[in-house]
């Protein structure tokens, strides 16, 4: 089609105001699907994708609206997934911004409204829910106009469940978001803004096509990585696959490429022909590197091999999970696992217990650091008991974090942040109630429990949002727990020095109430290198021996032995002390739940 | 087949249950003594081929054997094979004079007292029908017949009971010189109405109950009494002319040798396999009635288990054990972390706990089993 004729857009809400019900009309509307077939074609539940035998989810719909073909592209809703968001930006000229009219504008809202502006998208403001009692449509409308510099009247008031004022908003995509201006004649140029994988027939890439044309059967390459393949199907999603020859510029579509591995093909990567290929890839190619680490253990060690399978089938369809075995002393055969951030650890995790049916003990996320010892190069350390002893320098993540909060919580948060090592950055009110805030914060401070606090601290007010901003000089110490004089792996932690004494005083408190009593005194200690900063000790047993044992309770003095041994056997060895399995788990819990 | 040369016979009448008691007793019946007897002697004559021709010791056990009708425990003692140790266990309160000297008339030379505690008020914790002054009299009234080998039990970890009220009973106990003291943790099994009734003070002792035991063993080797086994002390024998008196019977099942019993409940081992006869009393009347054996549990004991049992018997006590043959039943690593920690020594052909050793027994034992 000519491109005058196409408009590519995104949908960009905070959770739960309304972006797949606004998706959803749009289909009914321009009749891509019926109500019935939308329940079971849309749906992003990942289990009804198994059950119906569906691996590939729609990612980008192509729909006809008066002679125009609008792709919808869709977006990860989540700042972990910060860079793809931006790429199927990129894949767009322009957004509709939807925020609901009873709850205003989030943090995330903000974030990916921000994220929209930086891409030159055109921004199409979205009232939504206004049908709602406690709605206030014009406040929002005013509050909405004002961040974007627009004029309220612009701002259109919908209800997407109802339908009302749908219709608008389809002719507003037609009339002021840009037709694409790619060269048609030009070299082929693709932007990969999404990929996924079918167990027939491997990757599937999702693209835009700027300059030129992708022909089916043709050779293609993707520039940054270098991955040829030839392109075993070329076409769009209406919602369901629907096979073209071409795919012209300014067109959206996907492409089956056969290859086994996610890992050859990067969202944000250019595809090109491989034999005739465009001088220079599409700007804005960056590798996405895993930000928070967290170990993955099997509960039970038996099911070592089921994680393991489990996370390769994960990474099929997630590029951007990274694990690698790891064998704790204290906690057996598992994986040190690398995330994008937060949400997508929780996901992850999710997916291992819920779809695969694992007990998972999963150790206190850390970040990752960027470490120089004496004599050496910066190296990046992923896991706590990685980082070497004489450390030179020591560099940790810092995001830029956004929070919207009522105005009358601005105190919590302040406080909240100043504890977590942020610095203030700036505050603007919104509103006359609401208020913006940025602060700079370590990444450390917020991947256990920054999120909880912030919102029990502004009653659930509050909303967050954050970006990486790039390492920064950190006084880093690292702190291993020492059971009977050795050091327990997974418990080792990388924390601020002045956190240091506190966090390990409780963490060997609570470990000398979660150890039983040996036939020896085990001391338990807190040292930063070779300094202790925290001791407790397990007073050694002074009795351990049943009073009576005559002929008639020989049998059963032998089984309770029997029984005994077999305990033993199920405790974890640390040097010669044995730990139950709970007390790791006890003093993990506490990394979650408190500071 | 030579037979076992130690014989255990149960007589399981009570006047009454004592809640801590988890032992097969009847309370009362009277009417039923001489027949118990008569089953007693029909079981003897069945398992006679069990018994080697000499036997070494015979205990009575119960049950309080000395609240048994006093004719048919006469009767029972007659007709029992003769023995180097012959004890019988008692209740203070059933120790008169007379039952002394019946005891004595029939070849029994050692009485096992079961006081429990000297404290009035412990003593009905433990619903003992006999009183402080009840243990004193039966103890002189023993001693008074010519009993020159008693032995007093005691409990202790009673509900109640602080540190200075377990010396203080401890004091008692040693006042009267017995030749042996026999000292058990109380040990309320869950689900007894014991157990129910205690339960808060049970937890709470549970903490005090190794200082108890070291409280125990300190009084009772200070006093120049040898803590042979786990929770029995006798007499040390430089004190005692040389004789030896640990409990002879106690000590055969300690060193894994063969036993038979006779009676309700009871439990005999014989080379590889043990048994145990029918824990009611109807039950064991009526098969001994029809002329069968009354067993009705069976376990086979393979070598290897033999084994194990020798090495977690034998550690109790105070003398090493002989390793000879029973190699494969240590796990070597485990016996040289035992070393490391001071809880056993080795010497060659023999092993033994050091003093803390012995304090962990049951630890130090699964450690060491293969």
């Amino acid at each position: 089609m000519d491109q005058r004729h196409i408009r590519n857009f995104s949908i960009i809400a905070h959770i739960d105001h309304g972006k797949s019900t606004l998706a959803d009309r749009i289909l009914e509307l321009t009749n891509a699907v019926s109500k019935r077939e939308m329940r079971e074609q849309l749906l992003d539940s990942m289990d009804l994708e198994r059950e119906r035998g569906i691996t590939i989810k729609a990612q980008a719909v192509r729909v006809t609206w008066k002679g125009h073909e609008l792709n919808l592209i869709d977006t990860p809703g989540h700042v972990d997934f910060t860079y793809e968001v931006s790429r199927s930006l990129q894949a767009c000229e322009g957004a509709l911004l939807v925020v609901d009219a009873a709850q205003g504008i989030e943090a995330q809202t903000l974030a990916n409204a921000y994220l929209a502006i930086e891409n030159n998208l055109e921004i199409v403001p979205v009232v939504n829910k206004i049908d709602l009692p406690q709605a206030d449509p014009d406040g929002t409308a005013i509050d909405l106009a004002e961040l974007l510099g627009d004029q309220p009247e612009r701002v259109l008031r919908i209800s997407a469940k109802t339908g009302i004022g749908v219709e608008d908003v389809l002719d507003a995509i037609v009339e002021r978001i840009h037709a694409p201006a790619g060269e048609a004649a030009a070299p082929a140029r693709a932007l990969i803004f999404d990929s996924s994988y079918d167990q027939y027939r491997g990757v599937v890439a999702f693209v835009r096509v700027v300059d030129g044309e992708l022909r089916t059967r043709e050779q293609l390459r993707a520039m940054a990585l270098g991955t040829k393949f030839e392109a075993q199907e070329i076409g769009f999603m209406s919602p369901a696959m629907k096979p073209v020859p071409t795919l012209s510029a300014g067109e959206v579509g996907y492409v089956i490429t056969g290859l086994k591995d996610v890992s050859e093909l990067r969202v944000g990567d250019t595809l090109t022909s491989d034999t005739s290929p465009a001088g220079i890839p599409l700007p804005g190619y960056k590798e996405v590197k895993p930000m928070v680490f967290a170990g993955l253990f099997p509960t039970d060690s038996d099911d070592y091999p089921e994680l393991r399978d489990a996370l390769e089938k994960l990474k099929l369809n997630d590029a951007a999970l990274f694990y690698e075995p790891e064998t704790s002393q204290a906690l057996g055969f598992g994986f040190r696992c690398g995330f994008l951030g937060l949400l997508h650890m929780e996901i992850v995790r999710e997916r291992l217990e819920r779809e695969f049916d694992l007990d998972l003990l999963v150790t206190a996320p850390n970040v990752a650091y960027r470490v120089r010892a004496q004599n050496a190069d910066w190296v990046e350390v992923h896991t706590p008991s990685d980082m070497p002893d004489s450390i030179e320098e020591v560099e940790e993540p810092y995001i830029k974090a956004s929070i919207i909060v009522p105005k009358e919580y601005i105190g919590a948060v302040m406080e909240l942040c100043n504890e977590r090592r942020g610095r203030f950055d700036h505050l603007e009110y919104l509103s006359e109630a609401r208020a913006h805030l940025t602060f700079e914060l370590p990444l450390a401070e917020i991947v256990l429990d920054f999120y909880d606090q912030l919102k029990s601290r502004t009653r659930g007010y509050a909303s967050f949002d954050y970006d990486y901003v790039g390492f920064r000089e950190g006084s880093l110490v690292r702190v291993d727990i020492l059971v009977g004089g050795d050091p327990v792996d997974a418990l080792s932690l990388i924390i601020h020095k002045d956190f240091a004494y506190e966090r390990g005083r409780m963490l060997v408190e609570r470990l000398r109430e979660e150890i039983p009593r040996q036939m020896f005194d085990v001391p338990i200690q807190a040292a930063i290198g070779s300094r202790v900063i925290a001791r407790e000790t397990v007073k050694a047993r002074r009795k351990d021996v049943l009073a009576k044992c005559y002929g008639g309770d020989i049998t059963r003095k032998r089984k309770l032995l029997e029984k005994q041994k077999e305990g033993k056997r199920r405790m974890k060895q640390v040097g010669a002390v044995e730990v139950p399995q709970e007390a790791f788990l006890a003093v993990l819990n506490l990394g979650e739940g408190k500071r | 087949m030579t037979g076992a040369r130690h014989l255990y016979v149960h007589l399981p009448f009570c006047s009454h249950r004592c809640g801590y008691c988890d032992f097969v007793t009847v309370v009362g019946g009277r009417g039923d003594h001489h027949g118990y007897v008569d089953a007693l002697l029909t079981e003897l004559a069945l398992e006679r081929e069990s018994l080697a021709s000499t036997l070494e010791t015979v205990f009575l056990g119960g049950g309080t054997p000395t609240f048994t009708d006093p004719a048919a425990l006469a009767r029972l003692l007659a007709a029992l094979p003769a023995a180097e140790e012959v004890t019988v266990e008692a209740n203070p309160e059933t120790v008169t004079p007379g039952l002394a000297a019946l005891l004595r008339r029939h070849g029994v030379n050692r009485v096992s007292l079961g006081a429990q505690t000297f404290d009035t008020s412990l003593l009905a914790v433990l619903e003992r029908v006999a009183t402080p002054d009840d243990v004193r009299r039966a103890f002189y009234a023993l001693r008074d017949a010519g009993f020159d080998n008693i032995s007093l039990d005691l409990i202790y970890g009673i509900p109640g009971q602080s540190a200075s009220d377990v010396a203080r009973d401890l004091a008692e106990a040693l006042a009267l010189r017995p030749e042996h003291i026999s000292a058990y943790e109380l040990e309320a099994k869950p689900g007894t109405r014991f157990a129910h009734a205690h339960g808060a003070e049970l937890a709470r002792l549970a903490d005090s109950m190794e200082g108890f035991f070291e409280l125990v063993v300190e009084t009772l080797t200070a006093a120049g009494y040898r803590w042979y086994e786990t929770a029995n002390f006798c007499r040390s024998a430089s004190d005692v002319d040389g004789r030896d008196l640990r409990a002879r019977h106690n000590l055969a099942y300690w060193r894994g040798r063969d036993y038979l019993g006779l009676g309700v409940g009871a439990v005999s081992t014989i080379e590889n396999r043990r048994w145990r006869n029918a824990p009611s009393l109807g039950g064991y009347l009526a098969a001994l009635g029809r002329g069968e054996r009354p067993r009705c549990e069976y376990e086979a004991l393979p070598v290897e288990t033999r084994h194990a049992e020798r090495l977690m018997l034998g550690l109790r006590l105070d003398e090493p054990v002989a390793t000879r043959g029973l190699e494969e039943a240590f796990d070597p690593v485990g016996l040289a972390r035992l070393e490391e920690l001071g809880l056993a020594e080795r010497r060659p052909g023999a092993l033994t706990l050091t003093r803390r050793g012995r304090f962990l027994g049951d630890g130090v034992t699964a450690r060491l089993l293969a």
